[in-house]
């Protein structure tokens, strides 16, 4: 064999762990992040896990497919956050009722204003570049 | 004679297990889309959900230990060790019935796929752990290892990486960026499938080489498994970018995930094809059902290589990314090719065998066949008109609102709903029948 497997195997992890580290060091993305309470959207994020949110809700179109994406849920309702609430506090459909605390309801809906704040998940925004790329129109 | 191999036999059998309880998750979670108040007082769909997603991942990956454990015994001719099998198995069973427990309370906490509370991950990763020293054990007396050695070495380390790296969430440092957060998460989800895929089709090329027999044929050492196998690596590494298309994240990311995508697919097809003109017809006849299993997988690699090489252009995924279109896509890879193959394996190790010979073909065995193909394709194609349907609608300039699109999508989840109870009756038949013998024997 021209190449040994080994030397093949171990360039790639090289590879990989340099592409892995690049990704870890240099945080993508933290424009957007104005007025927002980066902690206290970290916290919402784990609110969103506890109540298994993405079990029917998806953020950028990933998760699940019973409820609508999420992402830009925030600017979708002008920032009304007692209807965001009132949706959290009484369910609708498929929803169920979810009894969160007020720290909870808080930081939930940073984490929300976070995910508005970082971009459009809404295709038809999205602009087509030559090489058949697509990316998001600056907001 | 000592067998060798009833250690990967145990883990098949808790892989089969697994399967039943996934498969019924699915079922039920399916109901929450024709009767919206199904389970709702005990918040149905996120609780089964998880219980599905999970326990058939973990049938694809406990299965494939199995195998592996099998494949490795035979080749390296001596037994694992008992007490760190053991240990492996105990370190497992903790957190299959932990995580079941996380469920069956609404205890959740984790990410998408692994949404159990992070503290299941314990046993899971110390058991991981020791199977890998378990693999390099058995593998010092494999010579020259041919390419599913490789392969299963690749999953089995690849997934412990990349299973402690699905938790860096717990450290704030990751978490306060959300663009960044949702990077890693879907490099993570990205790449072990690629991890999971390296030891089931590892598994494939070793049933393909048990089942040529002749030394002329051996898929595993040939050049082009190899040039495969590292292709299948690359893209285990760098093509999970194309999960990620929308989210705003650096160009970079995403120019290397559409680089990288799906190239690895038409190697497969590639040596799969030649495989099979190779193969004598005498000893398929022998192996019937592990021959029909691999067989039905390399159909199902065909329908989801052309789906995926589609998917993988950004402008095309567009349309689809977020509808059940992947939902069709995740279910026609993991049950069209890894349970596939899974199966294959099953019917290999704990068939009987007289002179060589499987199990013969049943009339009633090979009806099931047929309608496992026939409903899993049905279920398919329900998820692929309904994801079209709803990537015409969030493309469409002037929308109509969420639940209205959703009405219109039930007569295909009502073929959905119908189909998955079919394909659960029929995995169940073949679960039952590959039990029956494993306690025989």
């Amino acid at each position: 064999m021209i190449f040994k497997p080994t030397k093949v195997f171990v360039t790639l992890c090289v590879l990989f762990i340099t592409y892995t580290a690049i990704l870890y060091l240099r945080p993508i993305s933290v424009k957007h992040s104005e007025g927002i309470d980066l902690k206290k959207a970290a916290e919402g994020r784990l609110i969103f896990q506890k109540y298994n949110c993405q079990s029917c809700h998806q953020l950028y179109g990933l998760g699940g497919h019973l409820g609508p994406d999420l992402t830009n849920e925030y600017s979708r309702l002008e920032g009304n956050e007692a209807a965001l609430r009132i949706y959290i506090r009484g369910g609708m459909k498929q929803m169920p009722k979810f009894e969160l605390d007020l720290e909870e309801e808080s930081a939930l809906i940073e984490f929300l204003k976070s995910t508005d704040a970082s971009g459009s998940a809404d295709p038809r925004t999205f602009k087509t570049l030559f090489n058949g790329m697509t990316q998001q129109n600056e907001r | 004679m000592r067998d060798n191999t009833s250690v990967g036999k145990t883990f098949l059998k808790v892989a089969l297990f697994s399967l039943i309880l996934g498969l019924l998750g699915g079922v039920f979670a399916s109901f929450t889309y024709l009767f919206p108040d199904f389970l709702i007082e005990y918040e149905g769909l996120s609780r089964l959900r998880p219980i599905h997603v999970s326990y058939v991942m973990f049938w694809i990956i406990i299965g494939a230990t199995g195998a592996i454990y099998v494949g490795m015994a035979e080749m390296a001719r001596k037994s694992p060790l008992k007490n760190l099998a053991r240990a492996q198995l105990a370190f497992l069973l903790i957190a299959l019935l932990g995580i079941f427990y996380s469920y069956l309370v609404g205890d959740f906490g984790g990410r998408e796929y692994w949404e159990f509370h992070p503290i299941w991950a314990i046993p899971i990763a110390l058991s991981w752990t020791l199977f890998l020293v378990h693999f390099f054990y058995l593998s010092k007396a494999i010579k020259k290892w041919p390419v599913y050695v490789w392969m299963w070495m690749t999953g089995i380390l690849f997934f412990l990486f990349i299973f402690l790296e699905n938790y860096l969430w717990l450290f704030p440092y990751f978490r306060e960026n959300f663009v960044t957060d949702m990077t890693i998460q879907w490099k993570v989800a990205g790449s072990i499938v690629g991890a999971m895929n390296q030891m089931t089709y590892g598994v494939a090329f070793y049933l393909m080489d048990k089942i040529t027999k002749t030394d002329s044929v051996k898929v595993g050492s040939s050049k082009v498994a190899f040039a495969l196998y590292f292709l299948g690596l690359f893209n285990l590494m760098f093509n999970w970018g194309h999960h990620i298309y929308p989210l705003p994240t650096e160009s970079y990311v995403r120019y290397i995930g559409y680089a990288v995508s799906m190239t690895e697919w038409i190697l497969f097809l590639r040596i799969i094809y030649y495989w099979k003109r190779d193969l004598n017809e005498i000893q398929t006849h022998y192996h019937y059902f592990p021959y029909r299993f691999l067989m039905a997988s390399n159909f199902w690699v065909f329908v989801n290589l052309t789906i995926a090489c589609l998917m993988s252009i950004p402008v095309l995924n567009m349309y689809v990314h977020g509808t059940h279109f992947i939902v069709a896509h995740s279910m026609g890879t993991t049950i069209g090719i890894n349970s596939m193959i899974l199966m294959a394996g099953m019917f290999m190790f704990f068939t009987p065998k007289t002179k060589g010979k499987t199990l013969p073909p049943s009339r009633s065995l090979k009806t099931v066949f047929w309608w496992v193909q026939i409903t899993l394709f049905l279920l398919f194609m329900s998820l692929n008109i309904a994801g079209i349907i709803k990537g015409l609608w969030q493309m469409d300039e002037h929308q109509e609102p969420f639940s209205v699109m959703m009405q219109k999508l039930k007569p295909y989840f009502t073929i959905f709903v119908v189909s998955g109870v079919g394909l659960m009756i029929g995995f169940y038949y073949l679960i039952g029948t590959i039990l029956k013998h494993s306690i025989k024997k």
